[in-house]
């Protein structure tokens, strides 16, 4: 079991990754921006950062930026939930220091997947 | 997940979705009006939401649709293709055709139509294409072999959170691996940054994976790293059985998510502060009820003080918990509100006539119900008021006024009431036409003497309509008389004020909730009545002399020179032991609908807030009674429904 933040500004998919991750025996909290996720991050350290990259207030690129140069994140997994036709925004959210990303649509499945990639 | 767990998130995915619809049309119009190019990013946002969340929420057809005008809206954000008129109007197009699409998901109907179909070819030909883009073709199926792969990561890649052994276990999950370090770049411990990855590795993977799938376990650390694979083409492969499932390799196409959750959304979106103040109530109410309790065993003088302030405690937090939780069921008129801008756009296109648009107080709250039932009087009063009311530019020139006209949608509190108000400034009711339609239906005598007021009351009888030549706009067999009545079920009222050449102004006045209403205890022989206090007008004592019976049946009494019908409450419920001389009993002076009668009763008990409950759920609609509520005593009393007396009366009367 993990401490996971899931980070959408859609309140549907922030439902729907997080039902996944509890049934999956996680502990998932949401926020619904960037700004918001920093919040929590700083309040307690998250095993895993599941975050959309298209968000008003503080975007998901900026969001990786500001949590990486936290020390308490230093080598957290941080997972860019990103849309095919957008493949500059996985190499943006890499250089802002983001561990890989999820390329929307996913499908529970695949979610689950990809987080046991990254938690082992 | 479970259908039913995805079929939850579909149907957020569509009230979230037709906000952002919303705002996309907002934002548009904003733009139109020159607007800055910020909007263009919340445009932008809102459509790239729909189609990622269209797509995973199992809508295809959408998403695709979705697809094409984001990249048109991707094209003006990055500044390559300038937004001008026709494309706002594509947009909007856009965001209409989005909304069916939505309806026809919430009916479990096929998605596409011709119009999404047309204007998906629009979009496509707007941006140099001859058709949509199609899906992208399958890969071919890719050779599969044994690897070498030489990996080396830059120093800062564990602060990524990308751990080589990671990538380790995924490769061995693809074949046999072997792994050798290449300490080459290590620095002297002297040097060596703990957090930094000096090492390189050179790994051998034997099996049936593909160049891709080998490549997909690097795929998050390509820049981060130098990389090479290249076949082991020399050494032959020995056959790893059942290792060759890939973690990486792509699952199965989101499957079609149940359709299930009805059509009409029956919930409410809470403000979480409201949330909160109620807890930190029900919290009051708890502590008030634990000290209520320590009288359980009985009370002595001494302490009757506490008792005292316990109650009043009890009564404040009751009210309290009482407004809060009705502030629940409230929500701003902003959301009915903002769909005017554009109908008052495309109307003003269609006519011919500049309108500028006013919205006031949208944040002010309704409750949901009288929200859901408001915008069709509304757009009603608002298509009238640009069709009838507003001249057209030429004929406002000449009347020495702008040539836009101004529309202004008000909503405020006003006592216990919310008032929403319509108002233009346009030529204001014609008193002759009006007057002159009114004789020709036959509503007035064509000697009739009416004032103002009278005249502006004439357009909301059944089937007046002014305009010479109907126009597909207002002439849809729906005329004033329906909004008055839809506002009346609403527990409201309509009035028109108007000035010639200045305009005129539609003022609706609505109750605060439907829950509670304000009325009068009205006692007839054994049973209590509840009269609203909003359709009260006065309450006399008559003399006998009074009240005269008219020819063929019914009674009248004069009231400020008018005469008014009687309707005796204990006859027209049956009650016994009433009060049945006019001297000894009270007339209570109603108005609904634009009409007054009086009802008469033996006396009034007080006035007091009822709590409505619905006679229709319980036992059956009672003509002239709108719901009933329990009594402080624990005795049920009816709530008499005016505005059907008012009607039953005039049914009555033409009988």
């Amino acid at each position: 079991m993990a401490k996971i933040l899931a980070v959408d500004d859609s309140a549907s998919m922030r439902g729907m990754v997080s039902f996944t991750l509890r049934g999956a025996g996680h502990e998932v909290s949401e926020a619904e921006n960037g700004e918001l996720a920093l919040d929590a991050a700083r309040g307690e350290r998250f095993d895993l950062v599941l975050a959309d990259v298209n968000m008003p207030v503080m975007d998901g690129i900026a969001m990786v930026r500001e949590l990486r140069a936290l020390d308490a994140y230093k080598g957290v997994p941080i997972l860019m939930l990103t849309t095919e036709s957008h493949a500059d925004k996985k190499m943006e959210g890499k250089a802002a220091g983001a561990t890989g990303w999820l390329v929307k649509p996913f499908d529970p499945e695949q979610l689950l997947a990809t987080v046991r990639r990254v938690l082992g | 997940m479970s259908k039913a767990g995805m079929a939850q998130f579909q149907q957020v995915f569509i009230e979230e979705s037709l906000e952002g619809l919303d705002t996309m049309e907002a934002s548009l119009l904003a733009l139109d009006e020159g607007g800055d190019a910020e909007l263009v990013h919340g445009i932008f946002r809102a459509a790239h939401s729909i189609k990622g969340g269209a797509a995973t929420f199992g809508f295809p057809e959408m998403s695709a649709f979705t697809h094409e005008a984001e990249s048109l809206l991707d094209e003006i954000r990055g500044g390559r293709r300038a937004i001008d008129g026709g494309i706002v109007e594509l947009l909007l197009r856009v965001v209409d055709c989005l909304r069916g699409m939505f309806a026809r998901a919430q009916a479990g109907e096929p998605l596409n139509d011709e119009l999404a179909d047309g204007l998906r070819r629009e979009l496509a030909a707007l941006m140099g294409r001859a058709e949509p883009v199609a899906a992208p073709a399958q890969a071919a199926a890719a050779q599969a072999g044994a690897w070498r792969i030489d990996f080396r990561p830059r120093p800062g890649m564990l602060a990524g959170g990308n751990d080589p052994l990671r990538l380790f276990r995924e490769l061995a999950a693809l074949g046999e691996l072997a792994v050798v370090a290449d300490l080459d770049r290590l620095p002297p411990l002297d040097r060596l940054e703990p957090t930094e990855c000096h090492l390189g590795w050179r790994l051998e993977l034997r099996g049936e994976a593909t160049r891709e799938a080998v490549a997909a376990v690097f795929d998050w650390v390509e820049d981060e790293c130098e990389l090479a694979i290249e076949p082991l083409a020399a050494v032959p492969a020995p056959a790893v059985p059942g290792a060759s499932d890939s973690p990486s390799a792509p699952a199965a196409p989101a499957g079609r998510a149940a359709r299930e959750g009805g059509a009409e959304s029956g919930s409410v979106r809470v403000a979480t502060d409201k949330i909160d103040g109620l807890i930190n109530l029900v919290g009051e109410l708890v502590i008030t009820q634990s000290m209520l309790d320590t009288f359980r065993e009985g009370v002595d003088a001494s302490r009757l003080a506490l008792l005292e302030q316990g109650l009043a405690q009890l009564a404040r937090h009751t009210r309290e918990l009482q407004e809060s939780v009705m502030g629940i069921r409230m929500l701003p008129i902003a959301s009915v509100f903002n769909r005017f801008p554009r109908m008052v756009r495309d109307l003003g296109r269609k006519l011919d006539k500049q309108v500028r648009l006013e919205l006031a107080g949208e944040q002010t709250e309704l409750d949901k119900t009288v929200l859901e039932k408001i915008g069709d009087p509304l757009v009603h009063l608002v298509r009238n008021a640009i069709d009838h009311g507003l001249e057209t530019p030429a004929r406002r020139r000449a009347a020495g006024k702008p040539e836009a006209g101004t529309l202004r949608l008000e909503a405020f509190h006003r006592g216990g009431s919310i008032v929403v108000e319509v108002a233009d400034d346009g030529a204001g009711l014609d008193r002759a036409a009006i007057l002159a339609k009114a004789v020709q239906r036959g509503l007035v005598a064509a000697d009739a003497v009416l004032d103002d007021e009278a005249v502006a009351e004439l357009i909301f009888q059944p089937g007046f309509s002014t305009a010479a030549v109907a126009t597909d706009l207002s002439g849809r067999g729906v005329g004033m008389d329906v909004v008055r009545r839809n506002v009346a079920e609403l527990g409201g009222s309509v009035v028109v004020r108007s000035e010639p050449g200045r305009g005129s102004t539609f003022t609706i006045t609505l109750p605060l909730t439907l829950a509670i209403i304000d009325g009068l205890t009205a006692t007839v022989g054994n049973e209590r009545y509840i009269v609203p206090l909003v359709s009260i007008v006065e309450s006399v004592q008559l003399q006998a002399e009074a009240v005269r019976a008219v020819v063929g049946g019914g009674e009248l009494f004069r009231f400020r020179g008018d005469y008014l019908p009687v309707i005796r409450l204990h006859e027209m419920f049956g009650c016994d032991g009433a009060v049945r001389e006019v001297e000894r009993g009270l007339m209570i002076v109603v108005e609904a609908d634009g009409g007054r009668v009086g009802l008469f009763v033996d006396g009034l008990a007080g006035q007091q807030q009822a709590v409505v409950k619905s006679l229709e759920d319980h036992y059956r609609r009672v003509p002239g009674v709108s719901g009933a509520t329990i009594l402080s005593d624990g005795s049920v009393a009816l709530i008499v429904d005016v505005a059907g007396l008012v009607r039953l009366q005039g049914r009555r009367r033409a009988a």
